[in-house]
């Protein structure tokens, strides 16, 4: 859950990342660092194993500016998406704010995109969350590829509350800001409902 | 909002408590650093050296830590792990849980000894525990969003301009 610091005037929030095994979460995060200015970003950490696969998680901490007096923070988190590393990601959905998941477009990729969408919505009952009430955005990455489906199947099949979707190529930044921005609107609205 | 996992929120008297607290367990410890992290992995309150550090970082991956070995103890059905310790050749470490979401950190080298932390630290969790009790009541109890007036879609979209 957000941390809001009536002390210093800081509003934390976490944001995660969610998707099967080489859909493109950790490119998406590179780009946004690699995107962002020196002031406005801290250290990215990636805890990966030798092959550059998400072990642990890997954390982008940006600090964009003001929202009425209060300072704004998002820590981007993405989950290791390799179907055994369960339990690693259950402990980085704690607190989450909001969540990305993000498909790979790859038609042989689409049982592993049914399969990541359910495991989430079930780590996070397990936690007490509801993914249909939680800040949610849905990103169908690897656009660029030959092999991709088309969006109406992939919107039919992985998003049907219409929660805000967004092609993307994470390599070269296509949909990445958007669909990170689209997620932080929702999580600052949610804040302002306050509790 | 989540009940299983409420919102954490700072009011500016318990922050300088709190601030109070980690300051004299730093004298008292003679330790280099002290920071107290929230359980996601936030920065509440930091004493001591603390400016040549990436506490951001620092508290990403101590949180993830935190969360892995409670994830072991859950799976040999401990409760939890109190505390843990990492002796390096210069800096040592020391973690343990303040109540359920605060997890507290001293950082110290050879100019004083874990027994000496160990015994500091138990006097400043016991001071620290009913602070963020209280802070947790008062999250549910009084209205947390930040913002008095609406936030529309243009202050939002004026966070990503360069
Ligand atoms: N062609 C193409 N390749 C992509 C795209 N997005 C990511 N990739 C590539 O896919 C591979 C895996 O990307 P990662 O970002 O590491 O995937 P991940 O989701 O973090 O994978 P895990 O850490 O195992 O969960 C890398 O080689 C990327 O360069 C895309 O939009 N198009
Ligand atoms: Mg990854």
């Amino acid at each position: 859950m957000s941390f809001i610091n009536y002390s210093s005037r800081e509003i934390n929030c976490k944001l995660v990342y969610y998707g099967p095994g080489l859909c493109g979460k950790t490119t998406n995060l590179q780009y946004i660092y690699n995107k962002t200015r020196p002031e406005a970003k801290g250290k990215m950490i990636s805890l990966a194993t030798e092959t550059e696969r998400t072990l642990f998680f890997d954390f982008l901490p940006l600090s964009l500016g003001e929202i009425r007096g209060f300072k704004t923070r998002f820590h981007l988190y993405t989950v290791p998406g390799q179907v055994f590393y369960d339990a690693s990601r259950k402990l980085i959905l704690k607190g989450v704010d909001g969540v990305c998941f993000v498909a790979d477009s790859q038609d042989a990729r689409y049982d592993a995109n049914i399969e990541s969408l359910e495991n989430l919505r079930i780590n996070l009952q397990e936690q007490g969350y509801d993914l249909d009430k939680l800040p949610y955005v849905m990103q169908y990455n690897k656009r660029d590829l030959p092999n991709a489906m088309s969006i109406e199947e992939l919107s039919a099949a992985l998003n049907p509350t219409r929660v805000p979707e967004f092609e993307a190529v994470a390599p070269n930044g296509q949909g990445v800001f958007d669909t990170l921005k689209a997620l932080a609107k929702q999580v600052l609205a949610e804040l302002r409902k306050g509790t | 909002m989540n009940p299983l996992n409420p919102q954490l929120v700072m009011y500016e008297e318990e922050q300088k408590q709190i601030q109070a607290i980690a300051e004299r367990l730093h004298q008292d410890s003679r330790a280099r650093t002290i920071l107290l992290i929230d359980k996601n992995g936030q920065l509440v309150a930091a004493a001591g050296d603390s400016a040549a550090l990436d506490t951001t970082s620092l508290s990403s991956l101590v949180a993830g830590n935190v969360a892995a070995t409670g994830g072991i103890a859950q799976l040999l059905r401990e409760d939890e792990f109190t505390a843990q310790f990492h002796e390096g050749k210069g800096m040592s470490i020391h973690m343990s849980l303040v109540g359920r979401r605060i997890i507290l950190v001293v950082l110290f080298d050879k100019n004083t000894t874990q027994g000496l932390v160990r015994l500091r630290v138990k006097k400043a969790q016991e001071e620290l525990v009913p602070i963020f009790e209280l802070l947790a009541k008062k999250a549910t109890t009084q209205p947390s969003s930040p913002f008095g007036a609406e936030i529309t879609d243009q202050d939002i979209d004026n966070l990503f301009n360069d």
